[in-house]
């Protein structure tokens, strides 16, 4: 016998659910930057644990190695062979190389070694700092009187950070040499021309860039990861709906950031 | 609805003078406009048991939680020591916080680490203690909670009882002042129970240490508890010694007590 709800005015539930969406997505930029500054913060403060910097970074590079390599592999080869298609038809087959070392170097190593690393490292971060968030090993590290941002994000944050370049400069070597590879043994160029035009027109610029590129998605894809775990809720769901969001924003936000990262850098 | 005691409800027992080890003032916390806890006020007294019931979603973790500064509440104090917890700068806080063990509902024992690991923990951040001196330590605190044998064992091949346990251990490796329990038996069955009551009550006399528990289980709050209070919708609405708080004649405690439905949870 309760009484009539009253009815809510046309149009209210859509702008309700706008205005909800926008406030949920200020509150994850919120989150996002409180992690960043508190890392920062607790980075440069005792004690430091090289111990785990060290296992997180050997978690994050020396483990992500054969998945990087493939991808570049691939991406050097595949570049070759369509660069090689479209310059065929007028006569610039020599620049292949050129086209395959700067595409690389500047932009397609960076980018989709960051994207599988955000796949590997960034759910798997979410995921582990989600599931101790949910059965209060967090809460039981601020009991211990220890900061679980700087026991636990800073040098997960960190390692990701510094791992991220080397990775890249290994997808570029490993990239130009696929590219190399299609390019001599399958579309006949000439070795020693494709090695001179590899290097002809690339800057050490060029290879910095990148690294710098790399270095930056290292780290937001590892903020992204470690906030959306340390700040799940709601069991064994909420951690995997943590993790697919965080490889899926931190993906995007590698995306959107490439090209204003690219319009500063160059 | 406050059911004053014969044993004195604001006061604590035989500490006529001495200043309270813990002491909560008005304090309210709401979540998502959920009021969660509506003027909390108690006091406990340095080597006191204190026992905190009440039912599912009385508020009860989240004012142990308060405790120990884990939530900040809305309004109102936490005072140990004489020391503001809601009003000092974060490093002083940690200070304070040292001063605490917690065991957690499921344990929240480490599963990256062994249980080895698990009580070395605190000690490994904390203090400058020498492996031996750790290894030490951490052999003494597993002997306190009766478990040998278990120190190179996987967290996640231990059983309920043992979880706690080893909670227990963690929590008191750094020899803290006062011990929060939440739940410490709830999941097990009676007999398990009791062997956690009677670790908790030897652990007291061991230590000597202030504990607050937050329990559902009426047994094992009367077998540990020096005084009880009884948690409702927020509010303290009975605080009493054991002896007193079973013949107290309020409906809800009586049926608390009893286990029995309340009419309008039926209705």
């Amino acid at each position: 016998m309760s009484a009539e709800p009253i009815p809510a005015p046309p149009l209210f539930g859509f702008f309700e659910r706008i205005g909800r969406q926008a406030l949920e997505l200020f509150e994850e930029i919120g989150r996002f930057f409180y992690i960043l500054h508190m890392t920062i913060y607790w980075t440069f403060r005792r004690p430091f644990d090289f111990k785990e910097w060290v296992r997180q970074m050997v978690r994050v590079g020396v483990d992500s190695i054969p998945v990087v390599g493939l991808t570049a592999m691939f991406t050097g080869m595949v570049m070759a062979l369509q660069t090689f298609r479209g310059f065929e038809r007028f006569h610039a087959e020599s620049y292949v190389a050129s086209v395959v070392s700067l595409s690389l170097t500047r932009e397609l190593a960076p980018v989709l070694a960051a994207l599988m690393i955000a796949g590997r490292i960034g759910s798997s971060l979410a995921a582990e700092l989600g599931t101790m968030r949910v059965t209060e090993q967090i809460d039981a590290m601020y009991a211990m009187a220890t900061e679980p941002i700087q026991y636990l994000v800073v040098p997960r944050v960190g390692a990701t950070t510094l791992m991220l370049p080397p990775l890249v400069a290994l997808a570029n070597g490993v990239g130009i040499f696929g590219g190399y590879a299609i390019a001599v043994a399958l579309l006949g160029a000439n070795p020693v021309m494709y090695w001179d035009r590899t290097f002809q027109y690339l800057d050490l610029n060029d290879v910095f860039s990148g690294l710098i590129k790399a270095a930056v998605f290292g780290l937001i894809l590892s903020v992204t990861g470690c906030s959306k775990g340390f700040f799940t809720t709601g069991g064994a769901e909420g951690v995997g709906r943590s993790t697919t969001s965080a490889v899926v924003m931190s993906s995007v936000v590698i995306l959107v950031s490439d090209f204003f990262l690219t319009k500063i850098l160059f | 609805m406050v059911v004053r005691s014969a044993h004195a409800d604001g006061e604590m027992p035989g500490t006529a003078g001495t200043a309270p080890k813990i002491a909560v003032i008005d304090l309210w916390k709401s979540f998502a406009g959920n009021e969660v806890l509506r003027g909390i006020n108690l006091q406990v007294a340095p080597g006191e048991s204190f026992v905190i019931v009440g039912g599912s979603g009385a508020g009860k973790t989240v004012l142990l939680k308060h405790l120990i500064g884990l939530i900040a509440p809305d309004r109102g104090h936490v005072i140990i020591d004489g020391e503001d917890l809601t009003n000092t700068e974060p490093a002083r806080c940690l200070a304070i916080r040292r001063k605490f063990g917690m065991s957690f509902q499921e344990g929240a024992l480490f599963d990256s680490m062994n249980v080895f690991e698990n009580v070395a923990f605190p000690l490994r951040r904390h203090t400058r203690l020498s492996e031996q001196d750790i290894a030490a330590r951490v052999r003494e605190c597993l002997d306190l909670v009766h478990l040998e044998g278990v120190e190179v064992k996987p967290t996640n091949e231990l059983s309920g009882g043992m979880r706690r346990r080893v909670g227990f251990a963690r929590a008191i490796a750094l020899q803290p002042e006062i011990l929060l329990f939440d739940e410490p038996n709830t999941g097990l069955d009676p007999i398990t129970g009791a062997v956690i009551d009677s670790v908790i009550i030897e652990m007291r006399e061991h230590l000597r240490v202030t504990m607050v528990t937050i329990t559902h289980d009426m047994k094992s709050a009367f077998r540990i508890a020096d005084r009880v209070a009884m948690l409702r919708s927020g509010q303290i609405v009975a605080v009493a010694a054991p002896d007193v708080f079973r013949s107290l004649s309020d409906p809800y405690i009586q049926k608390f007590l009893a286990g029995e439905p309340l009419e309008e949870d039926v209705a």
